[in-house]
């Protein structure tokens, strides 16, 4: 099921979108779930003041739990929360998700407890801490789970309608958020059943597959292509697991497909792409961390760095193209 | 409260608990025997004198909760859990058999009376305490009772539940160590030592009662001398394989299956047992 949006593709370009940041999205969606929903309680592990969380504990201090600098507690302690009847979202850096993955493993995800986990940070946003604050696998390590709903919100209102989901969901889930302000552009949208596939432009020369922070730049780079006389169309994912299967098989006549993930190239979104258009013969190429871990500068420096800022998904675009166009 | 018809009553449960134990073992050909031996008095006390719960109403809210953190124990948690009427006891003899509701570690929802799927050790003490703090922010009365393993207090995440239950004052929380000396490797001192266990949880915070795992008297003390202020932990000084004369102490019966004969000695040493 893909909503096609009315937006053009040369409406995208930098500036062209108010900034907000998506863990604010978070903060502020939690504010609202909290007043309509008495059963949400909101831990962290001494980084609310970063992710956010700390809104909602100066709001409802009595629903909030810091499990201090305790990763794998933080995450016993949600389940245990929602085994008698709260519905918890425990908070961290995408980073440190993986500190408690047996923990997410064994008593969320095996255990089936409805917990909702959230990482915020993800990918190269926590940028001056430098690669060892960096979380570039947390959706490779949260998409191998079982019965596990992985997000990864467009932008702010994207992460908003993620929040107000997840909550009214039965089932454990990942979403992951960032830090810096990034073009929020899918609240003009008209309202679609979360989570979405959207698709801009329809173009058959390039389809470009994006998910998180990386769809805005791919639709920047789209509009680039368009003014340069090339068709290309962007499909934005907001869920990676369940994986729409389907929606991606469509892309198979295309020219060539680029996937966009601000995430190791294993693990993400180009594996599900690829395994979705297996057999195909469509020629599939990756923007996305290669097999390196980050470092330490600038956001907008390390997208760059890695080809993930609009110019360069542009740059690998026309690559892709010249090879298959 | 244990006086000798009650202690009759209670010894005769764990002596049919630990025969089913030997019987499920001895028919599926695997388990680990001499750390499910250790806990049985303790379970038979917590579930025939101690929890507030109604097998006939598995799912009750208001239930007072119990994570068997120490998953791999599971056959005594199923023997006790059956003799109380949460399932049929004829149901041992499916232990970690495919299609069993008895998993090799105990895991809800397919088992009425398993509150919290265990196996990961150092991972059952987080959610008990998630529990007990979510049961009081709704008003709950309800307790909640976790049982680790020695071994399993290597594991750090039982440390930082144990530092985030003082803090948080969980005083609906009671966590009991079957403190049966023996892991897989060998004994825990030799393996990596506990330490002044006792000590340490009161350094933590917790109050803290040591009683002799194998005497109910003992172990109702313990359990009673919970303030409900603080969180509490029991040590239970227990020993591995009780009951059954060559398993006990012994690190083979960690986890092993139970021969022909085997079986026949050990249902002889609990059938001479006072």
């Amino acid at each position: 099921m893909i909503d096609f949006s009315e937006r053009p593709l040369a409406s995208f370009a930098a500036g062209a979108d108010p900034q907000k940041a998506t863990r604010d999205g978070y903060g502020e969606a939690l504010l609202v779930l909290g007043e309509r929903d008495p059963r949400v309680v909101v831990l962290d592990a001494d980084l609310a003041r970063s992710t956010r969380t700390e809104w909602w504990m100066k709001r409802f201090p009595d629903r909030f739990l810091n499990a201090g600098i305790a990763e794998q507690n933080l995450i016993g302690m949600a389940a245990g929360l929602a085994s008698v009847g709260w519905v918890p979202f425990a908070t961290t850096y995408a980073i440190f998700v993986a500190r408690a993955f047996d923990q997410i493993r064994q008593s969320v995800s095996y255990a089936g407890t409805n917990v909702k986990i959230v990482g915020s940070h993800g990918g190269y946003a926590a940028s001056f801490d430098g690669g060892s604050h960096q979380g570039l696998e947390d959706v490779a390590l949260m998409t191998v789970l079982p019965g596990m709903t992985v997000l990864c919100p467009l932008d702010h209102a994207d992460t908003v309608r993620a929040v107000e989901w997840a909550a009214s969901y039965q089932g454990a889930v990942y979403l992951r958020t960032q830090k810096e302000p990034a073009p929020d552009f899918t609240g003009g949208e008209r309202p679609v059943p979360f989570p979405a596939v959207r698709q801009w432009g329809s173009g058959e020369d390039l389809a470009l597959v994006a998910t998180g922070s990386r769809v805005h730049p791919s639709l920047c780079a789209a509009a680039m292509l368009e003014s340069e006389g090339r068709r290309a169309r962007v499909l934005g994912l907001t869920c990676l697991k369940p994986f729409p299967e389907e929606a991606v098989r469509g892309l198979a006549a295309a020219r060539a497909v680029l996937v966009v993930e601000e995430h190791m190239m294993r693990g993400g979104l180009f594996d599900s792409v690829c395994a979705a258009l297996r057999g195909t013969g469509t020629p599939i190429k990756a923007v996305a961390a290669r097999d390196r871990y980050g470092e330490t500068g600038a956001w907008h420096r390390l997208l760059e760095e890695n080809g993930m800022d609009a110019a360069g998904i542009h740059r690998a675009s026309c690559e892709l193209l010249s090879r298959h166009g | 409260m244990t006086n000798g018809a009650d202690l009759q009553e209670l010894s005769t449960l764990a002596r049919t608990a630990r025969r089913l134990i030997i019987d499920a073992i001895h028919t599926v050909g695997t388990g680990h025997a001499g750390s499910s031996l250790s806990i049985i008095e303790v379970l038979t006390y917590l579930y025939f004198r101690h929890l507030l719960v109604d097998p006939a109403h598995p799912q009750d809210p208001e239930r007072d909760r119990l994570v068997f953190s120490k998953g791999h124990g599971a056959p005594a948690l199923y023997a006790v859990l059956s003799l109380r009427g949460y399932f049929d006891p004829a149901l041992l003899r499916t232990l970690r058999t495919f299609g069993s509701m008895l998993q090799g570690h105990p895991y809800a929802g397919v088992l009425p009376g398993i509150d919290q799927s265990t196996g990961s050790l150092g991972q059952g003490i987080s959610c008990a305490l998630g529990a007990a703090i979510g049961l009081r922010m709704r008003g709950s009365p309800a307790r909640v009772f976790c049982v680790l393993g020695d071994g399993e207090l290597q594991e750090g995440q039982n440390w930082e539940a144990f530092m985030a239950g003082a803090h948080y004052r969980a005083g609906n929380l009671v966590a009991i160590l079957d403190y049966n000396k023996l892991q897989s490797d060998g004994f825990v001192d030799e393996v990596l030592s506990l330490g002044d266990i006792a000590s340490k949880l009161r350094a933590f915070g917790w109050s803290v009662a040591e009683v002799d795992g194998h005497d109910y008297a003992d172990i109702a003390r313990g359990l009673n001398a919970a303030d409900r202020m603080v969180p509490h932990f029991v040590v239970a000084h227990t020993v591995k394989g009780r009951g059954v004369s060559f398993m006990e102490n012994v690190l083979h019966w960690h986890h092993h299956p139970i021969s022909d004969a085997e079986r026949d000695h050990a249902l002889r040493d609990l059938e001479n047992a006072s």
